[in-house]
């Protein structure tokens, strides 16, 4: 299905841009990059917790943001993906798996780090938001895979728990451009919680794989 | 072949695949928002909205019924489907809330803090007249095609730029419009989310704004719907009426363009 | 005494079918505010709807009736031309009437 955006209406715009006299021609993509940024911080307000250093993007954020809803060539995801793999750091102790009583709750919450959450407020992964993850839970969203059998899939193995904790601590070291938020690498949740999804999601006792 | 996903106006409807108990909840839930049609309180703020536009104001005593949002001063009747758009007087794209806060400067002699004001109601109590405004205008172009222009320069590049940051991934979260927006048949929990990237997903989802939500009590806007994403993508707050505000706001309402205009609307 | 209401009121065969539209908070007095105080119940406790002074509907509301309630409803009778009018009453004693023409 096409999904381009509207490359008709733009093109046509920019015809209609060249043809009348006095008009600037139209900026070339460096150009507009740079005025979307200006754009961008004449328009957003330091609030709560989030402060105007969100607007600026990493490398891969960059990078994801210029393929504008594209699949990146290969090479180019290849390097996002090791780039991201890199920052994962596991659990000094070695235990990856928690709680999945709590993973269960983190799951479950939506709030953290927007500007209208209170300080010190719960931060949680908001899994349900995008995923399936239980089988009680039947409001779920789809914008990411269903998690409901995890441990059938994944197998209970070290490289299941290795594989599961680095995911959630940063989605893009295996997906570039992955619409899942770097849970670990951005510092939204902490060992802890990441070792208590990894629970929700592996241990045999979670709901997850009842 | 197209995926016809049905998008009517006022029902945002996806039946999930899989689970016979998924289907019957959104089942359900569409059943309740096809009841929700009838007796929208929208049409309250469009009578107090009236009244405001009619009500002389301010310390120049005026009303805002010399306000051109468009077709001419005091033209309300199809304006909205042809906004936003480029104004000679203000030298800016405007949508419909800058412009009226234009209006309420210029025509009213009021202050802009004064304009803007409860810009969002808060569900109880502190009302906005300029949500009120926005009730009353949209209803006067209900029916009509989404007609807005792309000639000026400063339309076009505020087209560009509102592209451009409808795939801009920032915050803690890496989330863009397109995180959300950019794919066919996906929700979040359970409230579908329309595919801004494809005609039918912008003509559907930018035809019902305004809209009565429920579970806010208030009549919102395209600017409370684009500043409530923001906070919810995790970026700072977005300033009401600024350019990136506008420029998304060409960007999805140009590609809306040959829909009939349907709100206000109902939202859960 | 509140904002006015919207009144439909039409026709349809033997029956008058009336929608109204109410404008009230609504409160149902277990809400907190942002500091943790319990927002005081006011609400909707009466409403009554008249056609040639007979009660065509008497309703005692509680706090399950959603904020901006609806109301819709039919009665054997009514004419084009006649009207039907509207009356609410809170738990804090304010009032409201209104009234529509039958379409």
């Amino acid at each position: 299905m096409n999904r381009r955006t509207f490359p008709a209406n733009a093109a046509a715009a920019i015809l209609v841009a060249a043809l009348v006299p006095g008009c600037a021609t139209t900026p070339g993509d460096d150009e507009l990059a740079a005025r979307t940024t200006r754009v961008l911080h004449d328009s957003f307000e330091a609030a709560g917790e989030a402060g105007l250093e969100r607007l600026d993007q990493d490398e891969t954020q960059r990078s994801c943001s210029a393929a504008a809803g594209k699949p990146l060539p290969r090479d180019a995801a290849a390097k996002i993906e090791a780039a991201n793999l890199a920052t994962v750091r596991y659990p000094a102790d070695g235990k990856l798996v928690g709680d999945w009583k709590n993973g269960e709750k983190i799951a479950q919450e939506g709030r953290g780090r927007q500007f209208s959450d209170e300080p010190g407020g719960p931060v949680g992964g908001n899994c349900y938001a995008c995923h399936q993850v239980s089988k009680s839970e039947l409001a779920y969203g789809t914008i990411g895979p269903s998690l409901y059998r995890y441990l059938e899939r994944r197998g209970n193995t070290v490289e299941a728990q290795r594989y599961t904790y680095a995911k959630i601590y940063n989605s893009e070291a295996f997906a570039a451009c992955s619409n899942m938020p770097r849970f670990g690498y951005k510092g939204i949740l902490s060992e802890q919680q990441i070792r208590d999804v990894t629970a929700l999601l592996l241990d045999p006792a979670s709901p997850v794989n009842q | 072949m197209k995926a016809v996903l049905g998008c009517v106006a006022l029902l945002a409807m996806g039946i999930a695949p899989a689970l016979a108990a998924q289907s019957s909840t959104t089942d359900e839930i569409a059943k309740y928002r096809a009841a929700l049609q009838d007796g929208n309180p929208a049409e309250l703020w469009e009578a107090r909205g009236e009244g405001i536009w009619k009500a002389p104001r301010g310390p120049k005593r005026a009303s805002l019924e010399r306000c051109d949002l468009g077709l001419g001063p005091g033209v309300v009747k199809g304006a909205y489907a042809r906004l936003p758009r480029y104004f000679a007087d203000a030298d800016r794209v405007q949508d419909l809330e800058s412009r009226l806060v234009w209006c309420m400067t210029t025509l009213q002699g009021l202050t802009a803090a004064e304009a803007l004001k409860n810009r969002f109601g808060n569900g109880s109590g502190a009302r906005s007249d300029l949500e009120a405004l926005a009730a009353y205008v949209s209803s006067e172009s209900q029916g009509a095609k989404m007609d807005v222009p792309l000639a000026h320069p400063k339309e076009i590049e505020a087209y560009r730029i509102g592209e451009k940051l409808f795939y801009y991934r920032g915050g803690t979260h890496d989330f863009a419009c397109a995180t959300c927006h950019g794919e066919e048949g996906k929700r979040i929990r359970l409230q579908d989310l329309p595919d801004l990237t494809t005609p039918e997903g912008a003509r559907a989802a930018y035809t019902t704004w305004p809209a009565y939500r429920v579970s806010q009590g208030e009549v919102r806007t395209f600017e409370w719907r684009l500043y409530d994403c923001f906070r919810q993508q995790r970026f700072p707050e977005l300033v009401f009426g600024s350019d990136a505000a506008i420029a998304l706001t060409v960007f999805l309402a140009r590609n809306a363009n040959g829909a009939p205009f349907a709100a206000p609307a109902i939202k859960r | 005494m509140g904002d006015p209401m919207k009144i439909r009121a039409a026709l349809m065969g033997d029956e008058t079918e009336v929608k109204v539209l109410m404008s009230h908070e609504m409160e149902t007095g277990q809400r907190k505010d942002g500091k943790g105080q319990l927002i005081p119940a006011w609400f909707i406790q009466n409403v009554t709807v008249t056609w040639k002074d007979k009660t065509v509907l008497a309703a005692q509301w509680g706090t399950a009736v959603s904020k901006n309630p609806f109301l819709s409803f039919r009665f054997k009778g009514g004419a084009k031309g006649d009207k039907v009018t509207v009356t609410w009453v809170d738990n804090r004693g304010d009032r409201r009437t209104d009234e529509a023409t039958i379409a």
